[in-house]
């Protein structure tokens, strides 16, 4: 009975875990859908938009070390701050102007190559990305404080214990990523349900060519597709930010998103969230029941390997479209 | 043509990285960038900072100056390889690589180029051994006297009697955050305590799971051999399930500014090992300031002088420069070459009064090292983090580890090692 | 005018299908041969050994391995870095259990029980396709890599849990260990990867290798004409994870002589040799030679540019080094996306040409 209740907690927590996941794999599942490539860099420009929002808002020199170096000079700070909800705008813009970057100086002569050919140049561009946000902003961990509450849920934990006679631990941060993902989720249902630019990414996702005799820019949907994910990648990054200090180990949650991805498939949104929580939620009941019994620090491939078993049913992966294969 | 020239062009800047044969040369292999990068940084900082200031202020030691190039290894081991086959032809005397991983790749490299290693608090706890690890120094404690002192103090604040206690080892699933199992394990059976081990994978973001468990467990204390971004995921969540902090006790390792610093309040009250002192108020930073700081001479502009890691590389780099003035006087000559400094060290004495003359008073533990001993005598205190002046505060004297338990573990550990690679221990006397 | 088929005449079927059809070339391939095994012993120190050619060599033959499985039997994998690691703890377990046994033959061996294990994972590529089999791959990684790391009798119960190759020898030259030199680890590097590629020619060029590329190409109609896809699939797995098993085994036991597994053999290690087929040119095996060469060379001569030529601080020279990488992989793929060999074969088309190109 003790061990159910303490599952609960575990089950709330992993699908909590889960909807962080989520919002990474989100960019990555919105950037595959419009064209094609599977972003590689997602992580890394989760981990660019939040450095970014850092030094925006604690007034950092950009480039200072490198100007340091060439100059002589000893330049750090601007001496200003920048409210927070500012500096989220500003940061916002600067994904902006980067998707645009991407898509002109990378996308725009890569079209037509294979898929591989395309995830490798995301890779290319991880690894360029990486080194811009240390050079820009140099490579210290940085505490990330948008005024997001963090700790644990006293509400939660008196209500619980009044049931169970166990509170349950539920982190107020996760709350509020759940609440923020699930309202970025409605923002982009309604986005391309229901504005033009929404209903022409969609055209684009569905047919590039039928897209593009119709008279769809082909360019400005893959600008707006990657700002997009900028934005994605932004939230992301002031989620796990706030969570872990913005430092060079926040690209690597890319790699927590990959079997959410798989399991959701690369083409869908409700793909992308369903699979986080699965993913999510299977791999702490894992800990939970098994880790213990062949020594911890399973979530690294259980993960993984909870994909692969749906991906055997399921090549497509839940919500994937169909793979249809003709001679 | 073109392909010669290209070749004709790599040949060149291949062979540029050797810089000329000259002075005492003590490589820096650093790591500024990666995963650890913020870690590393500092303590590259403060190890550089300090050869400055002799090279600055003394003229380098006994008039020969120091030359410290910095390679980058990214805490990489092949690169690490390569950055200790670049400057090891350049007339390097001893190593600091500051990664365990690269520590066990140098330890077989260094006896048969005959270099020193010295690898303070990180590294094979074993190379402790002198007989068998010749060239290898891990003054003054190592990864097995830290969970021995963790564990004494302990001891001391239950009135000397933890058995029935529950502690929980958190660690970096990794050879470092392996280290200490064994040797909690033996203190358990001691002392009577039950210990759980919780590994947490590199580089541990999300550790949820494992701090549910601890919540759930509810033991009494928690030691923590973290590094990177773990430290601070692990004190976040700690302060998150309101896991008492002055219960929680990290490595040396696991206990830096930028440990607890981005959990901000939740931070108070955590503690740490340590084997050095922190903080600014020691006679050699009025020198310091003097001759490295005010020039625009200290490493990346001394934005972090005087914080617990640049400490520890400026402490390792007292210590490599006290053994460099020994083999100086034993070997008659200020020039000495790497054999001689090995000698340096195994005679090496810093007193209390030597670490006063040299403005750290009470930096460090006494190190006296000899041909069999190269750890020292193990000895570590406790800092604990006060969040509201943003400082550690050092809160215990350095205590001895448990050498009746340590020494047979070692003794073990390095007779497999000799007997793995085929090394016959030499004769101490 | 030296470079031309004119004047060469074949007179059998044989000699016709060579690798080599111009005799300038085979020349050329003669003479680095001799260059490689006759000239460079001699001149190699410790530094050019472990910086840029025995890492360069090893990483080679880990190419050729992901060659054979990407390049032509199509199937993306990211689980290289686990396969390597197989390869490492075989021959370590093979070493420490059998002192007496040659350590050749420990390495071939190694190379073997790679290749079951890469079969094992190999079959979901049978169901999954794609970027799906990719991302199924790196359950592979995630998994061996954790296996190795918890299990203690992979590495013998050492309290650290790192593996240390002992030294081994071979006609009476130290080959792993710390006594080891320079020019010894570089012949034998050379000798498994020559051996190697030779291999890996001539399977490609046989039966075998029509079966991967048709399967590559498409492997539905493949399985019309007649191609089993679960032998081909197998065997592309099995051969490619042969060859990635004596990288790893090599690039422990020779090159670094101590390895612990997450840090060794982790997901960077798979990208990186991904890397070096894409920027090589998929299915070639003179590709895997080229991306080797330039993932291995790129950082070191960048870095010794950066910092012993500019003299920048080494953190700065790092995070440029990061982004010219990135940036040249970039435009490598723009400018060339069938990588260093297509580039090699249409200079030489232009050679054969030249002067007169009309």
């Amino acid at each position: 009975m003790e061990q159910l209740i303490f599952a609960g907690e575990v089950f709330l927590n992993g699908l909590m875990t889960g909807v962080m996941y989520a919002l990474v794999a989100l960019g990555f599942v919105l950037i595959f859908k419009a064209s094609g490539v599977f972003n590689y860099a997602q992580g890394v420009l989760a981990l660019f938009a939040a450095l970014t929002l850092v030094g925006i808002q604690k007034g950092q020199v950009p480039f200072a070390d490198l100007i340091n170096a060439v100059f002589g000079s000893r330049l750090e700070q601007f001496g200003w701050t920048v409210p927070a909800a500012l500096a989220i705008v500003l940061a916002a813009l600067v994904m902006v102007l980067l998707a645009f970057l991407i898509e002109t100086l990378i996308l725009q002569h890569l079209v037509g190559q294979a898929p591989i050919i395309l995830f490798m140049a995301t890779i290319g561009l991880a690894y360029f990305l990486e080194g811009l946000g240390d050079v820009m902003w140099g490579a210290n961990i940085k505490a990330l404080d948008v005024g997001l509450p963090q700790g644990i849920s006293d509400g939660i934990e008196q209500v619980t214990a009044g049931w169970f006679g166990y509170g349950y631990f539920i982190d107020r941060l996760d709350i509020w990523a759940t609440i923020i993902a699930a309202a970025l989720v409605c923002a982009l249902v309604l986005f391309s349900q229901y504005t033009r630019q929404g209903r022409a990414m969609r055209a684009v996702a569905d047919d590039h060519q039928a897209a593009l005799s119709v008279g769809i820019s082909l360019r400005f949907i893959w600008v707006m597709v990657w700002s997009i994910a900028g934005f994605v990648a932004l939230v992301a990054g002031i989620m796990w930010g706030t969570k872990s200090g913005v430092q060079f180990s926040l690209s690597l949650i890319a790699l927590k998103a990959l079997p959410v991805l798989m399991l959701g498939g690369f083409t869908s949104i409700p793909g992308a969230i369903v699979g986080g929580l699965i993913i999510g939620v299977g791999e702490k009941l894992f800990e939970f029941f098994i880790g213990p019994m062949v020594g911890g620090a399973t979530e690294n491939w259980f993960a993984y390997v909870l994909a692969l078993l749906f991906l055997v049913f399921r090549p497509q992966g839940l919500f994937g479209e169909r793979i249809i294969e003709r001679v | 043509m073109k392909t010669k020239l290209t070749a004709l062009a790599l040949a060149a800047t291949l062979a540029a990285a050797a810089p000329a044969r000259a002075e005492l040369v003590v490589p820096s292999l650093s790591y500024r960038t990666g995963p650890y990068g913020a870690n590393g940084t500092q303590y590259a900082d403060g190890f550089a900072d300090y050869f400055t200031l002799l090279n600055e202020r003394d003229g380098g030691i006994g008039g020969e100056r120091i030359q410290v190039p910095e390679c980058e290894t990214a805490y990489n081991t092949e690169k690490g390889v390569e950055c200790y086959e670049a400057t090891k032809d350049t007339g390097a005397l001893v190593y600091n690589p500051l990664s365990t991983g690269i520590t066990y790749q140098l330890i077989p490299k260094v006896s048969v180029d005959k270099k020193v290693l010295y690898t303070p608090g990180y590294g094979r706890t074993s190379a402790k051994n002198g007989k068998v690890f010749e060239w290898v120094f891990n003054a003054p404690a190592n990864y097995w006297d830290g969970a021995s002192v963790a564990i004494k103090y302990l001891l001391d604040e239950n009135g000397g009697d933890l058995s029935g206690k529950k502690i929980a080892l958190v660690y970096h699933n990794s050879a470092y955050g392996k280290e200490p199992i064994r040797t909690l394990q033996k203190l358990s059976e001691k002392h009577g305590f039950e210990l759980s081990e919780i590994p947490i994978d590199p580089p541990g973001q999300e550790q949820k799971s494992q701090w549910l468990q601890i919540r759930r467990e509810r033991p009494d204390y928690v030691i923590m051999y973290g590094w990177g971004v773990m430290n601070q995921a692990a004190i976040q969540e700690a302060a998150n399930i309101r896991f008492p902090m002055e219960n929680f006790i990290g490595i040396w390792w696991a206990g830096s500014e930028v440990d607890v610093l981005p959990v901000g309040a939740g931070a108070n009250g955590y503690k740490a090992l340590t084997f050095n002192g922190v903080g600014m108020d020691y006679p050699v930073y009025d020198d310091m300031r003097k001759f490295v700081i005010e020039p625009g001479k200290a490493s990346q502009g001394g934005q972090y002088v005087g914080s617990a890691l640049y400490s520890r590389g400026m402490y390792a780099a007292v210590v490599i420069a006290e053994a460099i003035r020994k083999a100086q006087e034993i070997a008659g000559t200020a020039a000495i070459d790497a054999q001689q400094l090995r000698d340096g060290f195994e005679q090496l004495d810093i007193t209390p009064e030597r670490l006063t003359e040299i403005g750290l008073p009470d930096f460090g533990p006494e190190i006296s090292l000899s041909c069999a001993n190269h750890g020292g005598s193990g000895m570590a205190r406790l800092q604990q983090w006060d969040a509201e002046a943003k400082q550690w505060n050092l809160i215990s004297d350095f205590t001895e580890p448990d050498q009746e338990v340590l020494e047979p573990l070692i003794a073990e550990d390095s007779e497999a090692y000799a007997k793995e690679a085929g090394i016959t221990p030499r004769d101490c006397n | 005018m030296l470079y031309r088929e004119a004047g060469d005449f074949k007179t059998s079927y044989r000699e016709d299908g060579q690798t080599f059809p111009i005799r300038l070339d085979r020349w050329g391939y003669y003479a680095v041969l001799a260059v490689a095994f006759g000239i460079v012993p001699f001149l190699i120190n410790d530094y050019w050994a472990s910086a840029v050619l025995v890492p360069f060599l090893i990483y080679a033959v880990a190419a050729m391995g992901l060659n054979i499985l990407t390049g032509y039997a199509g199937q993306v994998s990211l689980g290289t870095g686990g396969f390597m690691a197989v390869g490492a703890y075989a021959v370590y377990k093979l070493m420490t259990a059998f002192p007496e046994v040659n350590i050749v033959l420990h390495i071939l061996l190694a190379g073997g029980i790679t290749a079951i294990v890469g079969m094992v994972f190999g079959l979901p590529s049978l169901r999954i396709k794609g970027f799906y089999l990719a991302v199924a791959t790196l359950a592979a990684q995630f998994f061996l890599v954790w296996l190795f790391n918890k299990v203690p009798w992979f590495y013998n119960y050492s309290a650290s849990g790192q593996i240390t190759a002992p030294e081994r020898t071979l006609l009476g030259y130290a080959i792993t260990g710390p006594a080891s030199s320079a020019a010894v680890k570089y012949l034998v590097c050379l000798c498994f990867a020559v051996v190697l590629a030779w291999v890996a020619r001539n399977l490609t060029r046989g039966t075998l290798g029509r079966k991967w590329m048709a399967i590559r190409d498409m492997d539905i109609a493949a399985e019309i004409i007649g191609v089993n896809p679960l032998t081909a699939k197998l065997s592309a797995f099995a051969v490619s994870s042969f060859f990635v098993g004596i990288a790893g085994a090599l690039l422990f036991a020779v090159y670094l002589g101590a390895a612990e597994v997450g840090e060794a053999f982790g997901i960077n290690k798979s990208f990186l040799v991904l890397f070096m087929i894409i920027i090589g040119g998929l299915g070639s095996v003179f590709g895997s030679f080229a991306g080797a060469a330039f993932m291995v060379l790129l950082p070191v001569l960048l870095k010794n540019l950066l910092v012993g030529g500019f003299g920048w601080p080494t953190n700065l020279a790092a995070h440029i080094e990061l982004m010219i990488v990135g940036g040249l992989i970039i435009l490598f793929l723009i400018v060339e996306p069938h990588g260093l060999a297509r580039l090699w074969r249409l200079a030489k088309e232009k050679l054969r040409l030249w002067p007169f190109p009309h």
